[in-house]
């Protein structure tokens, strides 16, 4: 008995390198308890309000485990959550909540497919490619807002999207769960998900295995564009209105989150479990740097090297 | 009188790369249930044929049909779908997937919700394995492999796609003969069951044994279609290489005075192997590693050259103790180490034939921070004259050349550093006949310069053609250092037969050291 139960905990820690995220979660989170347990760390108001601020960013991240699995990036992501927030708002004050979710759909299609024709089929790194549709969706959301925010006025929207809770569980809650564990399943057990993995594990082996390599990469591309989407989505509705400046600079933490969780930059080596611990890790860190009343800028230097640190000790010798 | 349906019909092929014609109007045509050769020497054009049969490469003109149905595209899933599989020289394998993951990449085995099951391509892969009496875990990463476990487990996907035409190109350059063996029988069982094999090797015994028909190119034309019983190796070899060869009897081995010890080596341990290993190598001679794969020859190169360093153990050089952490180290005590994954370890392939060949001596012709291009060229033109490497310029990719001839950039490039020690390993793998001979030739002209080499090689043949002494190893060990003047029977006046018989002598050395493995361990 005693064995079966040590057995596990065994095995991360004599893999502790790769296991290094959910080791480093327990033990900042452990920090945090006792340090800032009379600040109201542990309240369960604000570790649910942790999940809440993480929601977008970990919906982006299971995609962007994916894109860079396949060996691809995304830079494009933030840009796009905020042109959505936009489209949304706008659909919705035209056409009521239906409309506005097929625009949001509609845009994380549109942009996605955009991205994946230019990547695949003209030839240009997706590294550029969405680095200037980063520019040219902010640029779209913040002409058709006329810079300003348009509100929302459908509470069942808002409640779906972000703001509801079921009893004591936040929707944002239950989106991650759904998404995450459907995009661990996809990534691990589908043949999609190998296809990915094989295509940025070594582009030539998998063309030469019989997968069209361009397709899959097309995909994953149209796939991180509706997570974007979708995050836009779930920024609308939290917030009840559409602003360009929604998701701004999002796409650097979405990545932190995935290379944080195991995810490799280098293509052919993902996890969805870890982008999503990854994504918390994040908002813990920034949750836990303003309970001890640090300033924004410091709050920046220490966000920032405790993810070198992280990444650091996770690198393979 | 009908013939059956060929299993594959090409039809007047013809394929160009550039300006490079690299199939001229060729045709192949193989029957179910034979096991089919393809030969010729290296840029004749039987990897691009295979590649236009397996779709990777368009035609720019003929036609391709399998079991009488012209092929729908020229993709490799069509291809598959037809029922060709073939195994590439480690090209289709994804690092960063496991054996069993790869062995079933795109066809993985489902559970009843659709979700791929890993476990029973563990299985699967492993009972290929067992099968082959090879072993390699299933579970393991594809890039933590050697690249003789790379080219087995590209030979399981091969075999594992019950294909209609299954395609092996030099499969048995990361077997043991033992191994072959097992592959022979496993390739008759598919015979039997009407499947055509197309069998690409460099290795006329091979051929001699298990073809029933060959076909040869040259210069990407086709030269002759004919049953195995018509074209004894003489006459393989000659059409092959388009004159009379005489393979290795004709390399002299000359008298090379033994100089001073030049590398010592003192129960030198690596992180897996070697395993207490202890030998000298003197001025003037070449010595030769044999061993099957896995014994620990490349380990020991890669711990000789720093790449993976000793953890225990001595290492002396000119007399004097040396301390190997990197490969700077080597390098610096004139150690060059030509490894044996040329594409990767050996060159950058998009880069020019200069630009190789003077990768390793970068600091030596850099002025003020530029580098001489003058001495650059000069250096480079100098070894594409000393290895006749055939290249259109000196300014041409890499990758543009045959595999031969890519070999002899490698060399060069550790032969521009002036290396007291030279280390190659496999160096003629996968080379034709005529490069090998100039290869093994261009060694013994190194000895005789007053180097020391070190050659790795599974070509018992070259092994005994180039070296002075042969140290045979297995599981990491020393086994036994043997004189190659001691495997030589004085009463045997005939060159070919000589050899062959030194090979009997050897190989049965070779399968001493895995017994004598054995009974260690047992």
């Amino acid at each position: 008995m005693a064995n079966a139960v040590s057995a596990p905990g065994r095995a991360l820690f004599a893999n502790w390198r790769q296991n290094i995220i959910y080791i480093g979660f327990v033990v900042i989170f452990l920090i945090f308890a006792v340090t800032l347990g009379d600040k109201g760390f542990l309240n369960p108001n604000n570790l649910l309000n942790i999940v809440r601020q993480t929601a977008m960013i970990a919906v982006m991240a299971i995609a962007m485990t994916f894109v860079l699995s396949a060996g691809e990036i995304d830079l494009s992501v933030g840009a796009v959550a905020g042109l959505t927030t936009v489209t949304v708002a706008m659909a919705i004050a035209a056409a009521g909540p239906i409309g506005g979710v097929a625009a949001g759909i509609a845009t994380g299609l549109a942009v996605g497919m955009f991205n994946g024709w230019l990547t695949t089929r003209i030839g240009i790194p997706s590294f550029l490619t969405t680095l200037a549709m980063m520019g040219i969706a902010k640029g779209v959301a913040m002409w058709i807002s006329d810079t300003a925010a348009v509100p929302i006025l459908s509470p069942g929207y808002a409640w779906l999207f972000g703001g509801g809770s079921v009893g004591p569980i936040p929707v944002l809650l239950i989106w991650i769960a759904v998404l995450g564990g459907l995009g661990h399943i996809v990534l691990r057990r589908s043949g999609f998900g190998r296809r990915v993995l094989a295509t940025g594990g070594g582009e030539t082996a998998a063309r030469y295995s019989g997968i069209d390599t361009a397709n899959i990469k097309m995909k994953v591309l149209v796939l991180s564009s509706c997570a974007a989407a979708l995050a836009g989505m779930l920024y609308a509705g939290r917030l009840q209105s559409g602003r360009f400046q929604l998701g701004e600079g999002d796409e650097l933490s979405v990545i932190a989150a995935a290379v944080l969780g195991g995810t490799s930059l280098f293509g052919g080596k993902g996890t969805v479990i870890g982008t999503i611990v990854g994504a918390m890790m994040i908002g813990l860190i920034n949750n836990g740097l303003i309970l001890f009343g640090l300033e924004f800028s410091q709050q920046l230097i220490a966000r920032g090297g405790i993810i070198i640190i992280a990444v650091a000790l996770s690198q393979k010798r | 009188m009908t013939s059956p349906v060929a299993a594959v019909r090409m039809t007047g092929i013809s394929k160009s790369f550039g300006g490079v014609r690299a199939l001229d109007n060729v045709d192949l045509e193989v029957l179910p249930g034979e096991v089919h050769a393809l030969l010729g020497g290296n840029g004749a054009g039987k990897s691009t044929i295979l590649k236009v049969l397996n779709g990777v490469h368009i035609p720019d003109e003929g036609i391709v049909e399998v079991a009488g149905q012209k092929l729908a595209a020229h993709t490799p899933e069509a291809a598959r779908a037809a029922g060709v599989a073939m195994n590439f020289q480690e090209m289709s394998l994804v690092p960063t997937l496991t054996v069993a993951q790869n062995v079933f990449l795109t066809r993985e085995a489902r559970n009843a919700r659709g979700l791929i099951d890993d476990e029973d391509s563990i299985h699967r892969a492993a009972a290929i394995f067992k099968m082959l009496e090879v072993e390699v875990n299933p579970r393991a990463l594809v890039g933590d492999l050697g690249a003789g476990q790379k080219q087995l487990t590209e030979i399981a996907k091969a075999i594992s796609q019950d294909a209609r035409v299954l395609i092996l190109d030099e499969p048995s350059t990361a077997l043991a003969v033992s191994d072959v063996e097992r592959l022979f029988v496993f390739l008759r069982k598919l015979k039997a069951k009407g499947v055509a094999v197309i069998y690409v090797s460099h290795r006329m015994d091979e051929i001699a044994r298990i073809a029933d028909r060959a076909t040869i190119l040259r210069d990407g034309r086709h030269v002759i279609t004919a049953p195995l019983a018509d074209l004894p190796v003489d006459t393989m070899i000659e059409h092959i290489v388009g004159r009379r060869s005489k393979g290795f009897a004709d390399v002299v081995r000359g008298d090379v005075t033994r100089g001073a010890a030049l590398l010592e080596l003192k129960d030198v341990t690596g992180p897996h192997k070697p395993d207490n290993v202890s030998f000298t190598l003197h001025r003037g001679e070449v010595l030769g590693l044999a061993g099957l794969l896995g014994s620990g020859r490349s380990a020991l190169a890669r711990v000789i050259a720093g790449i993976e360093p000793a953890v225990a153990g001595e290492i002396a050089i000119n007399g004097r103790a040396v301390q190997i952490r990197r490969p700077a180290d080597a390098i610096a005590e004139g150690v060059a180490l030509v490894p044996e994954a040329r594409a990767t370890q050996g060159i950058i392939p998009a880069h020019s034939v200069s630009d190789n060949m003077v990768m390793a001596v970068l600091g030596r012709i850099t002025k003020g921070g530029l580098v001489d291009r003058t001495q650059a060229s000069e250096i480079a033109d100098q070894m594409i004259q000393r290895l006749s490497v055939k290249t259109a310029s000196r300014d041409h990719a890499v990758s543009t050349l045959s595999g031969g001839n890519q070999q002899k950039v490698v060399i060069g490039k550790w032969l521009a550093t002036d290396p007291d020690i030279l280390i190659l390993d496999e160096p003629t793998a996968g080379i034709d006949i005529g490069s090998k001979s100039e290869i093994i030739r261009l060694v013994r002209d190194l000895a005789m310069a007053g180097k020391g080499v070190l050659v790795i090689s599974s070509e018992l043949s070259e092994l005994l053609t180039a070296c002075d002494r042969i140290l045979v190893m297995a599981d990491g060990r020393a086994h036994q250092m043997l004189d190659r003047a001691d495997l030589d029977d004085p009463t045997e006046t005939n060159p070919e037969h000589a050899l062959q018989a030194a090979e009997r002598r050897l190989q049965i050395e070779i399968q001493k050291a895995l017994t004598a493995k054995e009974t260690t361990h047992g």
